[in-house]
């Protein structure tokens, strides 16, 4: 066990892969010469040449695209987007190529792409750059979709999608780059679709991923100090989604709450309740609950900003009507 | 990683009972197989496996009850556990099974606050002239959670004061009825969920000590009792008449004695459901049922009989009796009984009768009042045929004689309907060569 950042465990694992497998390359914009925005791919030009880092032109269509294409011919290319705002640019490549093209083609070339994204507010980068829009992709079949929260399994579930054969989106987050904590040594593969509880508990279940994991955390913490007990499952994949974890969890706990960073509605937390009523309806003794972002543009100015995203103030609100809700006796 | 979901085998069913599991855990399963026997509020049925693989996990073990949609059991490729990853391209499509739900009102929220949702909070139920909110089972506000701890502890939801929003019953005021012993605890068995009525006040409770056996209920036995306390709301009266059957008896020694070697033989049921059957035909009034606003009059006339099982007691119906012979009653009712007695009768086998004959004769029994079998608005209850002395032109005979008693649903039926309808069967009875016409 290492203690290092989110940042430093995704660039630890890019180079450790592309030391592993030749096949491994690196595609995007600003990767090579300026190491990346944000800094993920620092160094790699250096040891792997021009050849395996390939700066772009700003044209996310176009080399998505072209990473496709070398994904069908054996490549195992590494995207980088800048932003996951900027992969509507090239998300008919995305959802019209590089999802399908193992299904309309009867499984005789996969598409071994792994495109990594951050996503996230709370930077003050505008409306159109401070979006959670990875529901977009979670909603398409032929595409995993993973988002690690912590640098551990940011590792594990990166390593995984680039030795899977599959398009799998790595959906980073802005508020998580600078996060430190432990990241096993050696060969660490997290299964794709697979949730995981981070924190037992019995009395309610708070659901969440990503970023929003962090602050699931931080109320379950408090919350134990009020004496009650609550259970943190972290979804860690989107798509293949592990509902099985989710429905255990609140059949043990009877209560749930799913704290995202998107938005309210159709979003994550939407299916996820609909899982739970699906699969625990009978032990359910309250509804089902979201806190999510406000419905609107993610506002520019700070304070704005900072109340149109879920906090851990709005959780905790949530979580202390659910209880009292069931008459829960501390 | 698929669910087998507990399938529905009758429009009547609510929820089934795995009777027996014919695969375990581990087993290879092909489609089309059968996985488990289940029990419905009719007959037991088998669950077949729609797609094949390995059994996984079961659910709902021997003997536990699941509603109608509920996972049952899992099945996979063998790979492990519920949850476990999708290996191949593409995740397993699951198309189908999302089940919209009423979506209240979600918290859009235009000041730029984080979204939440609503907590979900309906107006508390109107309350009664009294004042008093509505206890009916229908109108209770209760979580899935407490209304399945309520089920299975026996306790009766409408005798609770909920403490959740709008009076919701939570699990907090189950449980903490169930450590109250005997408090809202219901009597005989009563089903603590919707459809039955709460225990009237002051009706008497079992409690079970320590030299008592608690016998759980099975399916068929808590659909008996919630139908009969449901008949036993309606208003009855019952009427009885004495036929002289030795005509009838001779009759069916004669037919008997015509059939061939190792044919079944008719039995005086099978003739009386050919007689009433025959009956109700001139007296649609009394193959009727109940529907609240109406009374329906069936065009068809479709005779159950009341069969005894091992745990308790079915009606198999033998369809258009009227127009069937003698013969073919004797058949169906003949097969219809041995499969309820090994409980193989299909839902279809078991509903739609119009009218009812439960006959304990065979047992000994001289008269009886039967229950009816709702929404039907009659049913005949028949006793022993035995010698008896009667009087005939002023003389002392003895005759074979046998009661009849006419259970009557008097929201439909008037006295003197029924009468007439008990006076034309007993007349038939007696003259009873008309039966084979």
């Amino acid at each position: 066990m290492t203690t290092m950042t989110y940042r430093q465990a995704l660039h630890d694992t890019l180079a450790e892969e592309m030391r592993r497998d030749d096949s491994v390359v690196l595609i995007g914009e600003e990767i090579g010469h300026f190491e990346g925005s944000y800094k993920i791919t620092a160094g790699l030009l250096a040891e792997f040449g021009p050849k395996r880092v390939r700066d772009t032109p700003i044209a996310e269509e176009g080399f998505v695209g072209a990473a496709i294409g070398a994904a069908m011919l054996g490549m195992r290319p590494v995207v980088e987007l800048m932003t996951i705002n900027f992969s509507l640019l090239a998300i008919d490549q995305i959802v019209n190529h590089a999802a399908k093209i193992h299904a309309m083609f009867g499984g005789q070339v996969s598409v071994p792409l792994v495109i990594r994204t951050p996503g996230g507010g709370g930077q003050q980068l505008g409306a159109s750059h401070s979006q959670n829009i990875e529901v977009y992709y979670a909603h398409i079949p032929g595409l995993k979709v993973v988002a690690p929260a912590t640098p551990a399994d940011a590792k594990g579930l990166l390593t995984a999608a680039m030795r899977d054969d599959d398009p799998v989106l790595v959906v980073e987050n802005l508020g998580l780059y600078n996060a430190k904590g432990e990241v096993p040594g050696g060969d660490h593969v997290l299964p794709i679709g697979t949730a995981a509880v981070v924190r037992p508990g019995t009395d309610i279940t708070i659901v969440a991923y990503s970023r929003a994991l962090t602050v699931a955390l931080e109320v379950a913490r408090d919350l134990e100090e009020s004496g009650v007990s609550a259970e943190v499952v972290d979804l860690r994949s989107l798509r293949p989604l592990d509902r099985g974890t989710v429905v255990a969890s609140v059949r043990k706990t009877s209560r749930a709450v799913v704290l995202e960073d998107d938005w309210l509605s159709y979003g994550i937390g939407a299916e996820i309740a609909a899982t739970i009523q699906e699969g625990a309806f009978d032990y359910l003794d309250a509804p089902v609950r979201r806190v999510a972002a406000a419905e609107v543009p993610v506002p520019y100015a700070k304070p704005l900003e900072t109340a149109s995203l879920p906090d851990a103030t709005a959780l905790r609100k949530v979580v202390g009507e659910i209880l009292d809700a069931t008459a829960f006796s501390r | 990683m698929s669910q087998i979901l507990m399938p529905r085998l009758s429009d009547t069913m609510e929820e089934g009972t795995i009777a027996r599991w014919l695969k375990q855990p581990g087993d290879q399963i092909t489609r089309g197989d059968v996985v488990a026997e289940i029990e419905t509020d009719k007959a037991t049925m088998d669950l077949e496996a729609y797609e094949s693989g390995v059994l996984e996990q079961i659910l709902v073990p021997e003997g536990s009850t699941a509603a109608i949609g509920e996972p049952v059991a899992e099945i996979g490729d063998g790979s492990g556990s519920a949850g476990a990853p999708a290996a191949t391209s593409s995740p397993p499509a699951r198309a189908g099974d999302v089940v919209p739900a009423p979506v209240r009102a979600a918290g859009e929220s235009p000041e730029g606050e984080a979204a939440v949702t609503a907590a979900a909070v309906a107006p508390a139920p109107a309350a009664g002239p009294s004042g008093n909110p509505s206890r009916t089972e229908g109108s209770l506000r209760t979580s899935p959670l407490a209304r399945s701890l309520a089920r299975r502890a026996g306790i009766d939801l409408g005798s609770l004061a909920g403490s959740g929003p709008g009076g919701r019953i939570v699990r907090a005021d189950v449980e903490s009825a169930i450590a109250q012993p005997g408090a809202a605890r219901l009597a005989n068995g009563q089903r603590a969920s919707s459809g039955a009525p709460p225990a009237p006040a002051g009706a008497s409770r079992a409690t079970a000590g320590e030299d008592d056996e608690v016998v759980p209920l099975s399916t068929m036995r808590r659909l008996t009792a919630e139908r009969l306390t449901e008949s036993a709301k309606a208003p009855h009266f019952s009427l009885t008449t004495v036929v002289e059957v030795d005509a009838l008896l001779r009759l069916r020694a004669e037919v008997n004695a015509s059939l061939p070697e190792g044919a079944g033989k008719v039995t005086v049921t099978d003739l009386l459901v050919k007689a009433c059957a025959a009956v109700l035909r001139v007296h649609p009034e009394v193959n009727a049922s109940w529907a609240t606003d109406a009374i329906v009059r069936h065009r068809r006339v479709h005779v159950g009989v009341a069969v005894a099982v091992p745990d308790g007691l079915v009606v198999p119906v033998i369809r258009d009796a009227d127009r069937a012979t003698l013969g073919e009653i004797a058949r169906q009712a003949r097969d219809l009984a041995e499969r309820a007695r090994s409980r193989r009768l299909s839902p279809d086998e078991l509903g739609g009768g119009t009218f009812t004959i439960s006959n304990l004769g065979m047992l000994g029994i001289d008269e009886f009042t039967a229950i009816i079998n709702p929404p039907q608005v009659a049913i005949l209850a028949v006793g022993a045929a035995g010698p008896q002395p009667v009087v005939r032109d002023g003389e002392v005979v003895v005759r074979t004689t046998m009661k009849l008693t006419l259970s009557v649903d008097h929201r439909v039926l008037d006295g003197a309907t029924g009468a007439q309808f008990l006076a034309d069967l007993r007349v038939l009875l007696e003259a009873p060569l008309r039966i084979l016409a």
